[in-house]
């Protein structure tokens, strides 16, 4: 009402040009609002709507750099021995304890977690890389020669790959790089396996039909188009390996055929609080919190990862 | 069936001679021998004890005499344990490890399958919460802090079973846990997802509009088809079990061959080495062929392949 008593005080005319016309335009119809997301930027959003896998994101950052600042944080070194305080139980001064000779267990299980994730990472980055390459061209050249591939791959996963990983060390010496080794020759298989499932469909799709009219070559159709293609279950696939390098290590390491004395890994130290659980528990309870945590938040982190990366299978 | 029966037990065949060949040659690699360190030894015992065991001979010959004595079913004789052969050693030793990881299996399997399906059938309500939590703890924490941990609590706080050693019954359940607990984890895991597969199938659908009961859907379409995969999977637990029994009967001090098999790591004993890995890889191909099949014979498709 109080626009009409406005027209009839000030006297306006309505004319045709003032009115503009704002209904839909077709043309609008077309017009993309919000700027498209890309595969990885849609899987980040779903991601971040997980929160225990953002948690346990956080807590393996927190892990990773305790691994680092950790051992600084104590004016000891790994092998320093306090002989005033020997299984001593956790206080002020040596915040998670002291084992039987002395030293701060604090120390040594962030220096033990900086050995233990350095076996992991690396035997992943090999592992990841020899079963990419394997399984891709597995699945890319296929018929005969996939075969054999597979074959071989039947044949060493028949028997557990602790048990290679074992035959190995005998063979190798004990010592960080034969563990890596060990684990790295023998853990590609279940890679491969996937890449080459991913790579069989993928090679049907029209855009590697495309490449290949185009004149691209093999390695260059595989690396190019297939592989980034399959990043998400490769994603996927990696965070489940890390930890299964992880309780390899300290499986090795628990039997005495792991990392020598005096350098600590969470298996070495898992192995020597044990026979100490008797009389000090604390001296396991560190340790293997420490493994447990990290591998649950690598196991809730792959899941979420899972989720995002492949929401067809999320159940 | 016939041809994938024949195909499948090739395959045996030769993963347990690829194993054998790989071990020979690996173990024959490695510089020294159990004699090497026993620095007093003189030239002509030296000389009668490579004799003994075949040492002084070209390796493709020692090869070929232990591919014989392996298909006699003879592993050849200890070098550390004096006058012992790994055969009696692993008679010895294998029925305790059998019963404990053939219980363990069974604790896991049946406790595994149960929990994942109530979990699958009361999706998204209390229980399948508690499943998956536990499932991923128990898939997350290594068996030896289990193992450690039910030592302390039901060994010496609560004082319920006998920490270690070996004998009673009561010495089976500690062990027991520690070993299938993992598997329980991940076979509940296994078959909740299974379970949810399989209830988004038409034939569940058209079971239920037939009218049949609920629980002649459950029993007879969900759970019969939703367990398919889960024996593929007891394979992968087998292998898995009795790869960790080397750990859980160092812990618990049981007299089986894991523990036999670190102590000849640590002791050199290079026959004892070979004979038992050869002996774990007979065991696993063959219980792999024997699930091969009965998934071949449960499942149809899989023969096509």
């Amino acid at each position: 009402m109080s626009e009409v008593k406005t027209e009839q005080v000030e006297g306006l005319k309505l004319t045709e040009d003032m009115f503009q016309r704002i209904g839909k335009d077709e043309k609008d119809y077309d017009k993309i609002v919000r700027p498209s997301l890309t595969y990885w930027a849609d899987a980040w959003r779903r991601l971040k709507e997980n929160k225990l896998a953002i948690m346990s994101l956080i807590i393996l950052i927190v892990v990773v750099v305790m691994a680092f600042i950790g051992p600084l944080m104590r004016p000891w070194a790994y092998d320093d021995q306090d002989f005033t305080a020997i299984n001593k139980a956790p206080d002020s001064v040596h915040w998670f304890g002291t084992d039987d000779l002395g030293r701060d267990i604090f120390v040594r299980c962030w220096d033990g977690a900086k050995i233990s994730l350095f076996v992991a990472l690396i035997s992943t980055i090999i592992n990841v890389t020899i079963g990419v390459v394997y399984g891709g061209i597995s699945g890319y050249v296929g018929g005969r020669t996939d075969l054999i591939m597979m074959r071989i791959i039947e044949i060493i996963y028949s028997i557990p790959v602790l048990l290679w990983v074992i035959l190995l060390m005998v063979v190798l010496g004990q010592g960080l790089g034969t563990i890596i080794l060990a684990i790295s020759i023998t853990g590609w298989g279940g890679m491969a396996r996937i890449v080459r499932g991913q790579v069989l469909q993928l090679k049907q799709m029209e855009f590697v039909l495309a490449a290949q009219t185009l004149g691209a070559d093999t390695s260059r159709i595989i690396l190019k188009h297939l592989i980034p293609n399959a990043m998400g279950p490769i994603i996927i696939n990696l965070t489940f390996q890390v930890p299964g390098a992880i309780f390899t290590e300290a499986m090795l390491s628990y039997i005495g055929l792991g990392i020598p004395e005096p350098t600590a890994s969470w298996g070495t130290l898992a192995e020597k609080g044990t026979k100490m659980l008797l009389i000090h528990p604390y001296q396991l309870l560190y340790p293997a919190l420490l493994i447990s945590i990290t591998m649950l938040a690598f196991n809730i982190l792959g899941d979420g990862l899972r989720d995002s990366l492949d929401p067809r299978l999320r159940q | 069936m016939l041809k994938y029966t024949l195909k499948r037990a090739l395959m045996a065949i030769l993963t347990i001679w690829v194993v054998v060949t790989i071990t020979f040659f690996l173990m024959n690699s490695i510089p020294g021998d159990p004699f090497t360190d026993q620095k007093k030894i003189p030239p002509e015992i030296m000389e009668k004890l490579e004799k003994k065991y075949g040492l002084d001979q070209p390796l493709v010959v020692q090869y070929g005499k232990y591919l014989k004595n392996i298909l006699k079913g003879d592993l050849g004789d200890s070098m550390k344990y004096k006058n012992r052969s790994v055969n009696s050693i692993i008679e010895e030793g294998f029925p305790v490890s059998f019963k404990v990881g053939m219980l363990a299996i069974i604790f896991a399997a049946v406790v595994g399958i149960t929990f994942g399906t109530i979990a699958g059938l009361n999706r998204a309500k209390f229980f399948d919460f508690l499943v998956i939590i536990l499932a991923v703890i128990g898939v997350s924490v290594p068996s030896f802090v289990f193992a450690a941990l039910f030592q302390y609590v039901f060994g010496v706080k609560l004082k319920w079973f006998p920490v270690a050693r070996w004998g009673t019954p009561a010495h089976y359940v500690m062990p027991v846990l520690a070993l299938g607990i993992g598997y329980v984890a991940y076979i509940a895991r296994m078959m909740r997802t299974s379970m949810l597969d399989v209830l988004n199938q038409d034939y569940i659908r058209t079971a239920r509009a037939k009218g049949l009961s609920s629980t002649q859907v459950t029993w007879r379409h969900t759970i019969r088809n939703a367990i398919l995969p889960i024996v593929t999977i007891l394979g992968v637990s087998i292998a898995g079990i009795v790869v960790g029994s080397f750990v859980i009967e160092n812990i618990f001090a049981i007299p089986g061959i894991g523990k036999h098999f670190v102590q000849s790591i640590t002791h050199q004993d290079y026959t004892l080495i070979m004979g038992t890995t050869v002996f774990y890889a007979v065991i696993l191909v063959v219980m792999m062929f024997l699930i091969d099949i009965f998934y071949g014979i449960v499942d149809p498709r899989i023969r096509l392949e």
